[in-house]
């Protein structure tokens, strides 16, 4: 350990610190605030949603008369609502806490090493990502408002769109910020592992941060590149995407012409595939550490686990065009990515198989954060089977651009990641704080977010299978969405119970953070290194050099006196 | 206008494909289902039966049985493949790839924020050139009126009228942001993207009244643009094309609601 | 919360690959940079592909100037490696010499470049013109980002001769810069002859 410093200012050592711990902790609350601030935007467009062109109560009379007249939203601020609670949830929200916060506090401990291999790099990383989330909040605030082009920002409507430029920008920079933050990851997984810490012998979790960080790297360069092209469509007046006669609202616009629409489209879907992996990967793992340590038994198939995962990471990268199928692109290339994506649901299908079985033979606990990880067992295979109609082109026709698909990629990113991720919160919190958060206020916050969650969706099935398109201001324009229009309003009513199950967690949280019960070193008896240090843990990690001498789920070995048996411990003895 | 089908909830079914597409998607709901069920029960199962009970220790995997597991997923993937095989690429084939046979309908379309523009080629068979730079309120589409074959074109808004059971070959294009052509009852849905002109069949097969809507975000009037399908017997629908009078100039249009706002 | 301090000392060689972390790290970043210029010059294909006219390369650009151009830079990545070969051999002043050269050879580079972009809009030439031209100004564009990125690394490394020259890190970050330079180079020897030559 250090022992080599000298006392910092309060600003080096909590503000801008290049601690892992330090730094996971600043992501972790930036990014349940940025969570918290698009889900405020999704349940403010929920009222127009279940109430078309009723005045929003109390917000109404706030809000200035260009975006709500009279209190009813315009269509313009409703797409705005729309883009930025997209984009905000996926690469401001669930990927900076996924790998972020998680990631960066726990990859380290788990493979024994003091800190990530660039930590100053790390620093910059969560600063470039602060200042984007900054930046595309305050988009509100520009001339024109905030994007209104969906997450997808499709062109020619973003090229011509307001406050796409800002968007861009927004993004370049959270991107920039994800692809240092990868190299980070890879080079710490690859070089900083401690002795007898050999690839086989890390935890899942951190097979699942290679893989995503993987995908960050490689993924993400093409939506930049794409970013600058949209760019400089926007500002120096190009046409990459777009053709040589396009009209602005009735007038001709005098661009160059030569662009392709659909040229955005690939480029933007090239990223956005592996993205949901990224965005589902490391809460897997997070689901498999729990469900191993609340089993007390390794987990069913660990190598085919890691396989599937990352046979999983390779496939990603060509199976993009499954979200274009309707794009108008050629029809026949259509059957190229209806082969990969149906062949992408095996090792998916596998991890969530290998998960159910570890219960077989276990010795269940149901503590909070295990209900978590329980509960998104059927939560996944519900997103992940109403993926098969859509990955299906002929039924693709039919729900494409439907609220089946919102239904489909909710119940994967909400009741699958985020429920993953809480479930972490709750089991970490002790390592992060050295307390216990409320297991009461836990199981209520579980049952309400989880029941209120598949409020929200499930109706989403429903109507998209009527044929309610997304997207829609005013969902009762169309005569064909009438019907079915009273399950959008359970699902607003079930938006707004969600958010208020979510004040029993923000109390619990930062009513333990400092008045928690104070835990030991390792309240779960668990064996991966992340609990074989303090909670939480001091500067460098370690007490000693960690050495591994097993895997990482020695639960339950017979003839054992403990049921759990650290990898870092030569024998039991120690124990 | 729309009825409700099966306990899926789809609308009717008023086109030649719209059965194929409805059984895929019954097809592939009653699998997921019963994959759902079984799964579910074998879930709650192992909850129960593991819980944690004093002096019942966990028991760890014997090696032996690691693949065995894998066997829901050979079924899983031997259920895709057919799948993929004997319906997806004969039924996607038959309504994105081929095209329609024997007399056919043709009709442009011309999407824009926000109206539809239905452009017919009438009598005469030929459409009517158009040109965007005489896009204008009484000619949305910038039909060239100089143009002979566009003397007879019957230029509608945000309606459409079909004959029922002929086929009919929309050519699909914008003149400004990408856009989508669908109609639930008929279940077709394609994009409509500037620069191109994409081609859309659909054989109606019931008399009716449907819904034409946008299925792209296409702006702040995405929501709002919708029209009316009319599908009329093949003598009602010959009888209407006469009452129409020729060419966007010669007579009253209906009110193109796009350049009203 | 933990306490915090200096940056964290972390050991630099990995145990199990043998590799410095820069240089595992440096690799990574090339990774992804080759990603996001594959990508433009995936653009640059699918528009051309797709275009009805689009000019020969020597109709509208400069091919004296880019071909000096391509020199300058092919020297640099020359004098690079004599900057790393200098600094593993512990000569400072021959590493500060070549990696001076290194610098002013990149200057030169921009300093070509914008007069060939200064004479273009001075002819009426610019990105919006066509779809040849936005083409051409957003990958030189985008690639000349990347100079200016690495004069600056390697500046801040000759800057860093003097006070850090016996870091054991040093001689690492010498050549993680070199590899970022050749890359800068490999960059425009495939710019070059698709926008130029073809």
């Amino acid at each position: 350990m250090d022992t080599s410093h000298h006392n910092q200012s309060w600003l080096r050592k909590y503000v801008f610190s290049t601690d892992h711990k330090t730094i996971g902790l600043q992501y972790m609350f930036t990014a349940l605030t940025m969570l918290l601030i698009g889900f405020t935007f999704v349940m403010v467009m929920r009222w127009q949603i279940a109430f078309p062109d009723l005045p929003i109560p109390v917000l109404g009379r706030w809000l200035p008369a260009r975006l709500a007249p009279n209190g009813v939203m315009t269509g313009a601020f409703y797409n705005s609502l729309g883009a930025l609670h997209g984009t905000i949830m996926v690469f401001f929200g669930i990927v900076p806490l996924a790998v972020g916060a998680f990631g960066n506090y726990i990859v380290p401990l788990q493979i024994g090493a003091p800190d990530m291999a660039f930590p100053r790099l790390n620093m910059l990383s969560y600063w470039l990502y602060f200042a984007a989330s900054i930046f595309i909040l305050s988009s509100f605030f520009l001339p024109g408002g905030a994007a209104q082009s969906g997450w997808t920002s499709y062109p020619p409507l973003a090229d011509f769109n307001p406050g796409q430029t800002a968007w861009i920008l927004a993004m370049v920079i959270v991107i920039t910020s994800s692809l240092l933050g990868a190299i980070n990851f890879l080079t710490t997984i690859i070089n900083m592992r401690a002795p007898g810490m050999t690839l086989w012998r890390m935890p899942i979790f951190v097979w699942s941060e290679f893989v995503a960080s993987v995908l960050l790297l490689l993924a993400f360069p093409p939506l930049e590149a794409g970013s600058v092209l949209q760019l400089m469509d926007r500002v120096m007046h190009t046409s990459f995407f777009l053709p040589k006669e396009v009209m602005l609202f009735g007038v001709l616009y005098k661009g160059s012409g030569g662009g392709q629409p659909l040229l955005w489209q690939h480029l933007f879907w090239f990223l956005a595939h592996p993205e949901v992996y990224i965005l589902v990967l490391p809460p897997m793992g997070i689901v498999a550490e729990i469900i191993a340590n609340n089993t007390r038994r390794p987990p069913h198939g660990y190598k085919i686990i890691i396989s599937s995962m990352l046979f999983i990471g390779a496939l990603s990268f060509v199976v993009w065009a499954h979200h274009m199928f309707l794009s108008g692109m050629s029809p026949v290339l259509a059957n190229f990515f209806l082969v990969t994506t149906m062949i992408i649901s095996v090792p998916s299908v596998a991890i969530l198989t290998c998960l159910i079985y570890s219960l077989r033979g276990g010795s269940i606990r149901f503590n909070t954060p295990m209900l978590y990880a329980l509960a998104f067992l059927p939560m996944f295979g519900i997103g992940g089977l109403t993926g098969l109609p859509l990955g299906l082109t002929p039924t693709d026709i039919y729900l494409h651009d439907t609220y089946y698909v919102i239904g489909h990629f909710h119940y994967i990113v909400v009741t699958g990641s985020i429920i993953a991720m809480f479930g972490g919160l709750y089991f970490w919190f002790p390592k992060f704080f050295g307390r216990k958060m409320n297991d009461t206020l836990g199981k209520i916050h579980f049952w309400g977010s989880l029941i209120c969650m598949n409020g929200v969706f499930f109706p989403m099935f429903i109507t998209g299978m009527a044929g309610e398109s997304r997207r829609l201001w005013v969902p009762t324009a169309q005569v064909h969405d009438l019907a079915v229009q009273p399950w959008n309003v359970v699902g607003s009513i079930s938006a707004w119970l969600l958010f208020l199950f979510q004040l029993p967690f923000i109390y619990n949280f930062f009513h333990s953070l400092f008045y928690g019960e104070k835990t030991a070193e390792n309240p779960w008896h668990a064996t991966t290194l992340d609990w074989a240090c303090p909670s939480p843990p001091p500067h460098g990690n370690f007490a000693e050099p960690v050495r591994v001498y097993r895997g990482p789920y020695e639960y339950s070995l017979p003839g054992a006196k403990h049921d759990w048996l650290p990898q870092n411990l030569e024998s039991e003895a120690a124990l | 206008m729309s009825g409700y089908y099966r306990w899926l909830g789809l609308p009717i079914e008023a086109s030649s494909y719209a059965h194929s597409i409805d059984y895929g998607l019954l097809l592939i709901h009653a699998a997921m289902l019963l994959i759902f069920v079984l799964w579910g029960i074998f879930f709650a199962y192992l909850l129960v039966r593991y819980r944690q009970r004093d002096g019942v220790p966990a028991t760890r995997d014997d090696e032996r049985h690691g693949w065995g597991s894998l066997i829901p997923d050979l079924i899983v993937m031997a259920f895709e493949i057919a799948l993929i095989v004997f319906y997806a690429i004969p039924v996607w084939s038959r309504i994105k790839v081929d095209e329609p046979m024997g007399k056919v309908n043709t009709i442009d379309i011309v999407a824009q924020q926000f109206a539809w523009n239905v452009h017919y080629p009438g009598p005469d068979g030929k459409f009517g050139k158009s040109d965007p730079k005489l896009v204008s309120f009484t000619n949305p589409i910038g039909l060239n009126l100089k143009d002979p074959a566009a003397k007879d074109d019957i230029v509608l808004s945000d309606e459409i009228h079909l004959p029922v059971d002929v086929p009919t070959l929309f050519n699909l294009s914008s003149l400004d942001v990408i856009h989508d052509f669908a109609i639930a009852a008929f279940r077709v849905k394609q994009d409509i993207v500037p620069g191109m002109m994409i081609p859309v069949w659909v054989t109606p097969t019931k008399v009716g009244t449907y819904e034409l809507f946008c299925a792209q975000l296409c702006g702040f009037g995405h929501s709002l643009m919708h029209g009316r399908v009319i599908v009329q017997s093949q003598k009602d629908y010959q009888a209407w094309l006469k009452s129409m009078a020729p060419a966007p100039s010669a007579a009253a249009q209906p009110a193109n609601s796009a350049n009203s706002f | 919360m933990t306490s915090e301090a200096a940056v964290m000392d972390v050991p630099h060689v990995g145990a199990g690959t043998g590799v410095t972390n820069a240089k595992l790290g440096i690799w990574l970043f090339l990774a992804s940079e080759i990603m996001l210029f594959s990508t433009l010059f995936t653009t640059y294909i699918i528009l051309r592909l797709g275009s009805s006219s689009w000019p020969r390369g020597w109709n509208v650009l400069n091919v004296p100037m880019g071909t000096l151009n391509t020199l300058v830079l092919i020297t640099s990545s020359v004098t690079v490696v004599m900057a790393y070969a200098k600094a593993v051999e512990r000569k400072r002043g021959q590493f500060r010499l070549f990696m001076g050269l290194t610098i002013a050879l990149g200057v030169a580079f921009l300093i070509i470049k914008g007069f060939e972009w200064g004479a273009h809009f001075k002819a009426g030439e610019f990105p919006s013109s066509s779809i040849f031209l936005a083409a051409y100004f957003t990958m030189t564009g985008l690639h000349a980002l990347h100079v200016i990125g690495g004069l600056i690394t390697n500046s801040i490394l000759l800057v860093l001769s003097e006070k850090q020259w016996d870091h054991p890190l040093f001689v690492g970050r010498v050549e993680a810069a070199g590899l970022y330079w050749h890359f800068v180079d490999i960059v425009w020897i495939f710019l070059f002859p698709a926008l130029y030559l073809l």
